[in-house]
């Protein structure tokens, strides 16, 4: 197992380095760094002679991948490529390119983000199975058909759409929830009850369908006629034999997300104001500001590296016939 | 049993919060709920809150209120005047020639080779309490030498225990003026003040050279560097000389840029360490102003409270007309400012921030689109009223011009629309100018928030003529029935034959004329925007393509050049002309010279007149050179002149004194509040509603329990189907 993972761990560096190139050519591709030191200047009374020295500060006035102008390994390390990335495997993020401390601002907005997204994860995995098992048990009957049909209506609607009607109607009609904002501590639990509770409810609709679809395939198996033919409880047979067959698949889709719950939810945390990597990342890709972006794709790639790597894990531990190698 | 209990928790939790009697949508902590705090907010961090850096005005809503400037605009009157703030009266330059000896006060521009402002500031003004003030047992500075193991356990300014202040004095503003040379801090207006400031552009050569002898991060010590345009003369006095006559200097001193930085600033946040926790000046500021910052979370909160050691300003006895009527003087001369606290919230979207200030949870708000008719009606005789709802909620509506102006600019460097086609492209120009009718414009896409411009100088600066029979842009407009109309299109197609292009066709070639027009508007809003425009040029034949760009593209398009036609638009950085007019001033040229006229544009005669006005003080011959060069800009058109804006704000009936100042960022201090009123609007509004809940739970009852039974009978029945 040591080896497989260690196996993994050096295939990952591959992808990283792959996914750095990737982002640093994307970014430069759109952005000049001209562009970015006058994003971070300002518009008004910007010279160039303040964009060739905001330049030189953050090295951003060297080649992006090849200084022609040096010799022997030079050539590839005085680029901003290499001065931009080789830090970022040793976890130094930095400074962000308006001068703030991107690990400190990392470390800092991780919780609000997690504070969302854990709860949300952990309630809608339990709805959606329930949902979906719920469905498979009243198979062809009137509650899988309007089951079904719920679940599509809840899957073409989107999430901006959940988001401004839970807040019209709890936050304003009813007057139960804040529509928006954040604090600390047990003050939390009232910010986050309604982003949580639509993050479950936008969730319903794929995810339930998608459960079903698996509990179906299972419940058509042998093994699970066999256990009925033993005069096995249908909820026995459902949650102690069906759920647990079903959980290579579940678990393919569910345990590589869990590392990336800390990076957040876009729009959630934007319409919701919490403070939480999601609305982090996306302010600094509408600021130009290159180091929070690479670093913010730099973590993602880590955390989806793990994710894969725990789901491998997670299949040996619900699977014994699943082996390393 | 217990997990009975578990279950009514939340019930339990929510009759506790219903009989505490606050309102169970409040963002807010109970405790804060009667206390003389203004809430408001903040959509996108500050980048900057260093006033030698900061020049947004999203960065100007923090800091104005927290440093103090020499001089401020008066709260009420109109036009703009300048108030003293810092100082302790507005200065008048002194004008010398080139010996230095002094000239009187008309002296011609030319002979002027100095303006020497001498500027002497109030006694007895104190610092904010702040650790970089803060002494040790031994009258030293506590927090100077700061070690590692010291820095453990400090993450924000508010983890240091200790707090100090001192006095203001002279030598904290010629301190802040040398900061503007300072190699890394790039302020944005070194290269102007350079050019003014004497002595300024040598200080910022002398600083970048010995910084780059010093290792990185090490702090340079301003204070060991004299530069003859900033000097102090005493401990509350000092003096500013800039080159040749300048009177918008004055303005300038209203701004951030010269507000009074203490060299401890410097020294403190220059250590070790605290740019890696983000404690910096450009992120705490150190002001003397009526509030400081004493949370600065940005990305969830920012708070402004009350300045303790903040004494001597009363809100002012006089005003502008209707001012009184208005109760807008009720306050005269208590002393400021009213607000204890201001508390900034995160809110990126509109549509929450909007359904909040209509809980009562933010005291103010602007309108948007998307909210204008919900707030906003026109009566019969077209006067703008607030509608039934908001008039319900004892909502109040203001209007203001804003000293802002958007055209759409034509590039005088193209071969088609510029200056090198001549009679031809002018006359192309002009009629796309009448073509493009603002009017309907600003009816259909801002809901009548605007003013057709007939030039470049907004209402309420100096130069700006009302568009009566005198002062209309006779090229666009012409007087009928007593008001201004816009030319007939038949006038635009006539100006487009004569420009070679009958009916849109190139006379020569038979070719359709196809105008280019760079945007970086996108959105569905702005795609019926850029429709109408289409259909606007279509009047004429003309096909307009328009071509969506990024910001970077579009800005990168404007510097080479290349671009055609383009929207922008400009902010006030002071009430005066001068500060229009520039935008279109040869020597500003964007592709030439990297300077703010983007659209190239250049006439001998008029760069000659904004040369000799822009030295004048306000009076009839300054009018007269204005209402020339307004002429020639009608004339030449490298405008579509199109519309000031017009800005609508709502505030609640418990918050009083609020004028809207477009200039000015500081009037939080002036602002009153009825925290009472506002905690029982809140609680009379938000009434929580739980019999929804009930219902909802008793749906999900109802639809589970044939489910359950289904699932009984299910399970009792045998394998041939009969119940067990």
């Amino acid at each position: 197992m040591t080896a497989y993972i260690v196996r993994r761990l050096i295939y990952g560096l591959f992808v990283l380095v792959g996914v750095n190139v990737l982002t640093f050519a994307l970014f430069f591709f759109v952005n000049s760094p001209d562009d970015m030191a006058r994003a971070q200047l300002g518009a008004k009374r910007v010279t160039p002679a303040a964009v060739d020295k905001w330049k030189h500060e953050r090295g951003y006035d060297k080649p992006l991948f090849l200084n022609e102008k040096m010799t022997g390994i030079e050539r590839v390390t005085e680029t901003v490529f290499f001065d931009k990335s080789l830090r970022l495997f040793a976890f130094q993020f930095g400074a962000s390119d308006q001068g703030r401390n991107i690990g400190y601002d990392i470390r800092t907005r991780m919780w609000p983000s997690l504070a969302v997204q854990v709860p949300a994860f952990v309630i809608g995995l339990a709805v959606y199975i329930s949902f979906a098992l719920l469905m498979a048990f009243f198979r062809a009957t009137y509650v899988d058909f309007w089951g079904v049909v719920l679940c599509v209506l809840m899957m073409s609607v989107s999430t901006l759409f959940y988001i401004i009607g839970g807040q019209f109607v709890f936050g304003k009609l009813w007057s139960l929830v804040p529509i928006s904002g954040y604090d600390g501590g047990f003050e939390a639990v009232k910010f986050l009850a309604l982003p949580v509770l639509i993050g479950v409810i936008a969730g319903i609709g794929g995810s339930a369908r998608w459960y079903r679809t698996i509990f179906l395939e299972e419940i058509g198996k042998d093994y699970v006629r066999t256990a009925r033919a033993k005069g096995l409880s249908e909820p026995r047979v459902l949650f102690r034999h069906v759920l647990q067959n079903a959980m290579i698949p579940i678990l393919t889709g569910v345990v590589v997300v869990i590392p990336l719950l800390f990076m957040g939810a876009l729009i959630t945390e934007s319409f919701f104001g919490i403070p939480g990597l999601g609305s982090y990342t996306i302010d600094a890709i509408s600021q130009q500001d290159f180091a929070i972006v690479r670093a913010m794709v730099f973590l993602g790639s880590v955390l989806y590296i793990i994710g894969l790597i725990l789901t491998d894990i997670s299949y040996t531990l619900v699977d014994p016939r699943v082996r390393f190698s | 049993m217990i997990r009975i209990r578990l279950g009514l928790l939340p019930l339990v939790l929510a009759f506790v919060a219903g009989c505490s009697g606050a309102p169970w949508n409040d963002p807010y902590p109970a405790a804060d709920a009667g206390s003389n705090t203004l809430y408001t907010s903040f959509s996108e961090r500050p980048k900057h809150l260093d006033p030698v850096q900061s020049y947004a005005e999203n960065e100007f809503a923090f800091i104005a209120n927290i440093y103090q400037t020499p001089l401020q605009y008066h709260y009420l009157k109109r036009p703009f005047e300048l108030i003293p703030f810092g100082a302790t009266e507005v200065p008048q330059p002194v004008y010398l020639d080139v010996a230095g000896r002094p000239l009187p006060q008309a002296a011609p521009a030319e002979r002027v080779a100095y303006s020497e402002y001498t500027i002497r500031i109030r006694q007895g003004v104190l610092y904010q309490p702040h650790p970089a003030f803060a002494k040790d047992d031994s009258g030293g500075p506590r927090y100077h030498a700061l070690t590692a193991a010291d820095l453990r356990g400090i993450d924000t300014l508010a983890d240091f225990r200790h707090t100090g202040t001192r006095e203001l004095e002279a030598a904290d503003y010629v301190h802040q003026i040398k900061r503007l040379a300072h190699p890394r801090l790039h302020s944005p207006i070194l290269q102007l003040m350079g050019g003014y400031v004497v002595g300024l552009r040598d200080l910022a050569d002398r600083l970048a050279k010995d910084a780059a002898g010093l290792p990185a991060g090490a702090v340079i010590d301003l204070t060991g560097y004299e530069f003859s345009g900033a000097r102090v003369i005493d401990r509350h006095t000092y003096a500013i000389r800039v080159r040749g006559k300048y009177p918008q200097f004055a303005y300038w001193l209203a701004m951030p840029f010269f507000a009074p930085v203490p060299p401890e600033a410097d020294r403190f946040y220059g250590q070790p360490g605290m740019a890696e926790k983000n404690i910096t000046l450009d992120w705490y500021p150190i002001g003397t102003g009526p509030y400081m910052l004493t949370v600065n979370n940005p990305n969830r909160q920012m708070v402004l409270e009350r300045n303790p050691n903040y004494h001597g300003e009363v809100y002012p006895a006089e005003g502008g007309p209707g001012d009184a009527e208005l109760g807008l003087l009720r306050d005269a001369g208590k002393p400021l400012p009213f607000i204890d606290r201001v508390i900034f919230s995160l809110e990126k979207e509109q549509i929450p921030y909007w359904n909040k200030f209509l809980q009562g949870y933010y005291d103010a708000s602007g309108i948007g689109s998307d909210t204008f008719d919900q707030a906003v009606q026109f009566s019969g005789q077209g006067d703008v009223t607030l509608t039934e709802d908001m008039e319900r909620r004892g909502i109040r509506l203001q209007t203001s011009l804003a000293t802002t102006v958007f055209y759409l600019g034509f590039n005088m460097l193209d071969p088609v629309v510029g200056e090198a086609a001549g009679e031809r492209a002018r006359k192309l120009r002009l009629a796309m100018s009448i073509a493009v009718d603002q009017e309907e414009l600003i009816s259909i896409f801002r809901n009548g928030r605007g003013l057709p411009s007939h030039g470049p100088i907004p209402p309420g600066i100096f130069g700006y003529r009302e568009p009566d029979a005198e002062g209309i842009n006779p090229y666009v407009y012409e007087w009928r029935d007593g008001m201004a109309r816009r030319r007939n299109i038949e006038d635009a197609k006539k100006l487009l034959a004569e420009a070679g292009y009958p009916g849109g066709r190139d006379a020569k070639t038979g070719q359709p004329l196809l105008l280019h027009l760079d945007t970086t508007s996108s959105g569905a809003d702005s795609r019926a925007r850029l429709d109408w425009y289409v259909r606007q040029f279509a009047k004429l034949g003309v096909q307009l393509v328009i071509r969506a760009t990024d910001f970077n593209r579009l800005q990168d398009k404007l510097r080479r050049g290349t671009a055609q036609l383009y929207f922008l638009g400009w902010n006030a950085d002071y009430p005066d002309p001068e500060n229009f007019l520039f935008l279109l001033h040869g020597a500003q040229s964007r592709a030439k010279t990297q300077g703010e006229n983007a659209s190239n544009y250049r006439n001998a005669e008029y760069d000659r007149l904004f040369e000799r006005m822009q030295h004048m003080a306000n009076g009839p011959e300054r009018q007269a050179i204005i209402d020339r060069m307004v002429e020639l800009l009608r004339h030449d058109a490298p405008w579509v002149w199109s519309f000031f804006p017009k800005d609508y704000t709502l505030h609640h009936s418990w918050l009083y004194n609020r004028k809207p100042n477009q200039i000015a960022n500081n009037g939080l201090k002036y602002q009153r509040l009825d925290p009472a009123a506002r905690a029982e609007r809140r609680r009379e509004w938000n009434p929580p509603v739980v019999w929804p809940l009930g219902l909802i739970g008793a749906l999900l009852v109802l639809t589970v329990l044939p489910a359950v039974a289904a699932f009984r009978r299910r399970e009792r029945r045998t394998a041939s189907g009969s119940q067990a």
